[in-house]
């Protein structure tokens, strides 16, 4: 067998006390395409980030493990180190100047040159672009990727697709490249594009480069992996072989976990009368997230989850519901249609969110605990406020709230200073916490939560798991729990929906096995009838 | 030995503390604090009429205190300091321009007048707010440059205006405002002189500076209703505000409102404080010092309080009023207006390069 071009040995890595990656071994072989695939938070991007020696990585006390590129070990302190030794990166993002030509882009810094008599005397900055070779080396990076545009074509105005295959291309001419790493390529292509890219990735591969492949879309994978590295908080957790490997293996190799089965889940009587949420046809346009016609009903009284691979739209759905992202579709709560679009709206209908994007959308980072947990009551719902004639003008009850904010603290066990101090100090499990505070002071009838655990301490996953159940079963509060981890949906759902491709694939019961969870989220179980609701 | 071990310690301590508390003050507004008393301490040691210039300060920063109180709201909104003021400044002028043309004198003059200026500032406040939004990003340039454009639609407004009371029309043509009209006879001073009391040969401007502190007041209490927490909160983090059904559009305009009203209600008590009403190209500069202000008094772009706008007016106002004085005194010339144009502009400039920090 050849000798690998990339090894990594043991790779470690944590953010202070939280272990992001717990000894990642793989080595990557000429001529192959190696997929990596993993949920979000399973470690692919920090082992990218190592890979390329980003700050980041340095600035939190660097890494353990070895790599090795091509059988001599490497340090990259810095990502243009780890370009100049041979690895290109072809981003998610794209890192392209609108304003260039194609061939500009693809040659950008690295421009063929010829003296002129002014660089002679005044150095090498100075010397000609060669333009001809500029257009010529394009041309032959283009037509290796397959891209047929003319390179002398300015950048602006090429559709997506177009762009990433020139972001290839400008990989593909640096001369000493040896593997490439395509971080989520097909993220943003139409069909035929990706069919197309996954082409073109093979015929690179043909050439003798070595691949790293990052996605989570699993069909992808098994067309065109030549070995699949499975990763699941932090480890490898399967080497696989495409032979042999099908969607629904790899997709319960990345959700699945020795079952944890919740004791108290005995047939309960629910109220009845007409479900909390009736959503029906429901379309979001969360970037990333969508969600394309999800219908699915949450009954009175019960935990529903919402589970499903990253992006196929099961984060999309709360948003869509609360107005965050535009949204259309029929839904009805409480037998009332929900004006959507309208967070207001979905608020005055009895209905709370907490938001995955804690730091983004959860708090207000520079405001104090006490004013997190009250503000969206005070807006909504007009608490805590001392009398006064014009509603908008009345003066806060600061009394109030520190007492509210004192008792919320001490039910939830929010570890702060005090009311005042600010959010940003707190952990991470305290921010989820003062969020659900948050929410809870609205005094919703249902309750959305989206990724209630994620980032957070596994000491405080099970405080927040157990003040979830303990809304529902004795303040009878209906829940909708979107989470990516399957494990912690099982421990507390009445019921699990998976979302696959922006629509409901099936409703399965916690206990149902993790072959028929992988099933679904791979889109090849039909919607089971044995164990839906 | 256990005292001794102590000592070092705690003198650790105090020095940590007074490095807090030097922190908590701010350099800049320390070495301005210096260079204050500096010229304070010339001007007693020169023998110069330093109860003239007490009674000086206090007057201008009674006078342009609630300028810089404008510019408040604005941060508070998100929108960084608020330099189309003059926005606010013009629609108070038009105000004076109106009721002096009916030659209305008095207290129910300066009052209407205010309203009026406060009334007029509403729409503009409110176009203005709109076209902030438009321009996400870019709101004190944008600010400044249609602060300038409006002044300059504002001079060709006055010339064509109807207006024809002869005390404020060009006596000669009998068309057309002139430069500065005078106020003496109408509510010149008015404020000023209310309940005015002489205090160790220094008058108080009693009047001008409750209005101020009235003025202060309304505004840190509005910022303690839901409105104003509402707007405070859409600042903040405007994701954030979205989830609580806040529309952060809706509450930069309402700073914007806020803002302007402020500066027209400000430019009418500056004008009753000074005696004159100064048309045409006039209100061009005047955010500028306004903003050195409360950028002295330690405000940043993106946060200030009721504290910043006092002390830094006291600060910014008082050096002004003290330096023209004591500098023909020490090196026989007038440097004053330099001295002011490198203190506000490098306020202004140090604030921005401190931008994003809280």
């Amino acid at each position: 067998m050849t000798q690998p071009i990339l090894e990594l040995h043991d790779v470690t890595k944590q953010y202070d006390s939280n272990r992001v990656l717990k000894g990642v071994s793989l080595a990557v072989r000429p001529g192959t395409i190696h997929a990596i695939v993993g949920e979000n938070g399973a470690g692919k991007s920090t082992l990218m980030n190592v890979l390329f020696g980003m700050p980041v990585i340095h600035e939190t006390g660097g890494y353990g493990g070895r790599i090795v590129l091509e059988g001599r070990e490497v340090r990259f302190g810095s990502p243009s180190e780890a370009m100049a030794a041979g690895l290109g990166m072809v981003h998610q993002e794209f890192m392209l100047i609108p304003g260039f030509s194609v061939a500009e882009n693809i040659k950008l810094n690295r421009e063929p040159t010829r003296p002129n008599p002014l660089s002679r005397i005044a150095g090498r900055k100075l010397e000609s672009l060669d333009r001809q070779r500029i257009g010529a080396d394009a041309r032959a990076a283009l037509d290796t990727v397959g891209l047929g545009v003319d390179e002398w074509l300015p950048m602006a105005g090429l559709p997506v697709g177009h762009m990433q295959f020139v972001e290839i291309a400008r990989e593909v001419d640096k001369k000493n490249a040896r593997l490439l790493i395509f971080d989520e390529p097909t993220a943003v292509l139409a069909e035929s594009e990706a069919t197309e890219l996954l082409r073109v990735m093979k015929a690179l591969a043909a050439k003798g480069l070595g691949i790293l492949f990052i996605t989570h879309r699993l069909d992808e994978v098994l067309a065109v992996a030549d070995e699949i590295t499975v990763l699941r908080d932090g480890e490898v957790v399967a080497r696989l072989a495409p032979e042999g490997a099908t969607v629904g293996r790899i997709a319960e190799l990345m959700v699945g976990r020795a079952a944890i089965v919740a004791p108290d889940r005995a047939a309960r009587a629910l109220p009845g009368g007409p479900p909390a949420l009736e959503v029906r046809d429901l379309h979001v346009e969360m970037p990333g997230e969508e969600v394309h016609g999800l219908s699915f009903t949450l009954q009175k009284g019960e935990v529903l989850g919402l589970g499903g691979l990253a992006g196929h739209g099961k984060i999309g759905a709360a948003n869509g519901l609360m107005g965050l992202f535009p949204a259309r579709g029929a839904v009805l709560k409480d037998g009332r249609p929900l004006r959507l679009n309208d967070p207001r709206a979905a608020i005055d209908a009895g209905l709370a969110f907490v938001s995955e994007d804690r730091r983004g959308v959860g708090i207000l980072p520079d405001e104090s605990v006490e004013l997190n947990i009250a503000l969206t009551a005070i807006e909504a719902r007009n608490r805590f406020l001392l009398p006064g004639p014009i509603a908008a003008l009345r003066l806060l009850d600061s009394g109030g709230i520190r007492r509210h904010a004192r008792e919320m603290i001490q039910r939830l066990d929010i570890r702060c200073t005090g009311p005042r101090q600010h959010v940003r100090r707190l952990s991470g499990g305290n921010q989820q916490k003062v969020c659900l505070a948050r929410a809870m002071t609205l005094d919703p009838d249902t309750l959305l939560v989206s990724e209630p655990t994620r980032g957070i301490d596994v000491g405080a996953k099970e405080r927040v798991l157990d003040l979830l159940r303990a809304l529902n079963r004795e303040k009878g509060m209906t829940l909708l729990v979107t989470s990516s981890e399957l494990a912690e949906l099982r421990a507390i759902c009445d019921r699990i929906a998976i979302v696959y491709h922006g629509r409901l694939q099936a409703v399965l019961a916690p206990e149902a096995s993790d072959r028929e969870f992988g099933l679904a989220m791979a889109g090849e179980l039909e919607r089971s009838a044995a164990h839906g609701g | 030995m256990v005292v001794e071990a102590a000592a070092p310690a705690e003198r650790a301590g105090a020095l940590e503390t007074l490095r807090e508390q030097l922190r908590e003050v701010g350099i800049p507004r320390l070495v301005i604090g210096v260079f204050l008393l500096a010229l304070f301490g010339i001007a007693v040691a020169t023998h110069m009429d330093l109860r003239g210039l007490i009674t000086d300060s206090l007057l201008r920063v009674a006078r342009n205190g609630l300028l810089v109180l404008a510019l408040l709201p604005a941060i508070q909104g998100g929108l960084g300091l608020n330099f189309g003021l003059p926005i606010g400044i013009v629609c108070g002028l038009v105000a004076c321009v109106i009721t002096l043309n009916a030659g209305m004198a008095g207290w129910p003059a300066l009052g209407l007048t205010a309203l009026i200026g406060a009334a007029l500032a509403v729409p503009a406040g409110i176009g203005y707010g709109w076209l902030l939004n438009r321009t996400r990003g870019q709101e004190m340039m944008v600010g400044t440059y249609l602060g300038f454009a409006v002044v300059s639609g504002m001079s060709i407004f006055w010339t064509m205006a109807p207006f024809h009371n002869s005390l404020l029309v060009w006596a000669i043509g009998g068309r057309g405002l002139r430069t500065t009209l005078t106020l003496a006879g109408f509510y010149d001073r008015l404020l000023d002189k209310l309940w005015s009391f002489p205090i160790a040969g220094v008058s108080i401007p009693t009047g001008t500076l409750l209005v101020f502190a009235a003025a202060c007041a309304l505004v840190g209490l509005f910022f303690r209703t839901r409105a104003g927490l509402t707007i405070a909160a859409a600042r903040s983090n405007p994701r954030f505000a979205r989830a609580a059904g806040i529309s952060d559009e809706r509450t930069r305009v309402q700073a914007t409102v806020f803002s302007t009203v402020l500066a027209a209600v400000g430019i009418v008590v500056f004008c009753q404080s000074y005696g004159f009403v100064q048309l045409y190209t006039a209100p061009l500069l005047m955010a500028f010092p306004a903003v050195a202000c409360l950028l002295i008094g330690g405000a940043t772009v993106s946060r200030a309080s009721l504290t910043h706008v006092v002390v830094g007016t006291l600060l910014f106002q008082s050096i002004l009023t003290v330096a023209l004085p004591v500098t023909s005194q020490v090196i026989q010339g007038d440097i004053t207006e330099t001295a002011r144009l490198i203190i506000q502009n490098g306020m202004i400039l140090y604030a921005l390069t401190r931008r994003g920090e809280r």
